[in-house]
């Protein structure tokens, strides 16, 4: 082979097995954790793309000529995880700013659904987010990160309230940094997927 | 449901799309699978569509990849690859075959496949 598999390959191509390739968004506000639980979870090292915030479409004739562009760029990160019977699933960390409409309906094109962080230390920062999917009519679910310095505790009913959630909608408490926490989170989501009834897009 | 208790701002009727109306539906979606068919690449191409051409040597990538690995927008690789698949220089495939997309057991089998990855 010309091209044999090698430690210098950054393990980006997608593997030979790959069939359906589907995506999940990871969507919240900055500094809420988004770019961890893909990290903990994504057998690529988090890629991003960078995004222009109005989407102009542009001449290509050359590389240097569109990343002379100077406009207002955000970063999208996103992580793969290969699994069995090849299906390959993406997370996309999607901020959920208002201004960010534009990007978030091409980004949710296609998507099964979306997971919203919450930061525990600032809850109403989520809002925003949660009124972009709900926009959408992406199903979704919320994890909530609680961060040490957090103002207070909340139970779970007066979460639910001051996100004013749908009595179906998935509430699960996430620590983004561990694995199995950011995994069971995107497991409430795909259940949530699975049991809704009747599903809406069919 | 009845009406919001919390402080979060209702969504307008107006303002929902109920999940079906994109009015500009993309051509390559940011999870299509390009590859390089083989093809010579003739010359004269552009500086841009060889590097993507290069990017695809070791391997499929999806538009969303080569965006990342070419540190392009994914607007620009959309219209580079459109390019390539005219000229039969790239092969570009759907992400997930459209009857499966909410297929129940495609949903079943991304949460098996999850819980495999628990306990590793
Ligand atoms: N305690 C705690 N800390 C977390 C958790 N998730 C993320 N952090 C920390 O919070 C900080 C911000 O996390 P990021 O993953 O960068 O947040 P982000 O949403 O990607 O932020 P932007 O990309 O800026 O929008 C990091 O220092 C993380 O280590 C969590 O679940 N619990
Ligand atoms: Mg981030």
């Amino acid at each position: 082979m010309a091209y044999a598999p090698s430690s210098t390959t950054s393990g980006i191509h997608l593997p030979d097995t790959a069939r359906e390739l589907v995506k999940i968004l990871i969507a919240g506000p900055f500094g809420v954790g988004k770019t961890t639980l893909i990290d903990s979870v994504s057998e690529i090292r988090p890629l991003h793309t960078e995004e222009r915030l109005s989407e102009a479409s542009v001449p290509v004739d050359d590389l240097d000529g569109v990343r002379e562009k100077s406009t207002t760029t955000v970063a999208i990160d996103f992580g793969r995880i290969s699994l069995p019977g090849g299906i390959v699933l993406y997370l996309f960390g999607t901020p959920g700013q208002e201004r960010f409409r534009a990007l978030w309906e091409d980004i949710s094109y296609g998507a099964l659904g979306a997971l919203v962080l919450v930061d525990s230390r600032r809850i109403d920062a989520s809002f925003d987010v949660l009124g972009l999917v709900e926009e959408s009519g992406l199903p979704y679910a919320v994890a909530f990160n609680s961060f040490p310095d957090a103002p207070r505790h909340h139970t779970e009913e007066q979460l639910r309230a001051a996100l004013d959630l749908e009595p179906g909608t998935p509430l699960v408490t996430c620590d983004a940094r561990d694995a199995n926490s950011s995994i069971d989170a995107l497991l409430a989501l795909v259940q949530h997927l699975i049991d809704r009834d009747p599903p809406e897009r069919r | 449901m009845t009406g919001r208790r919390g402080g979060r701002p209702l969504v307008p009727a107006y303002l929902s799309t109920g999940g079906v109306a994109r009015p500009s539906r993309p051509q390559l979606e940011r999870l299509t699978v390009l590859s390089g068919s083989g093809e010579l690449a003739p010359a004269g191409l552009p500086a841009a569509q060889l590097a993507l051409l290069d990017a695809l040597r070791g391997g499929s990538l999806t538009v969303m990849e080569a965006a990342a690995l070419l540190e392009l927008p994914v607007s620009a690789v959309r219209v580079l690859a459109a390019g390539l698949v005219d000229r039969s220089l790239v092969l570009a495939r759907a992400p997930i075959p459209p009857a499966e997309r909410f297929d129940p057991d495609l949903l079943k089998r991304v949460a098996d496949g999850l819980r495999a990855l628990k306990h590793n």
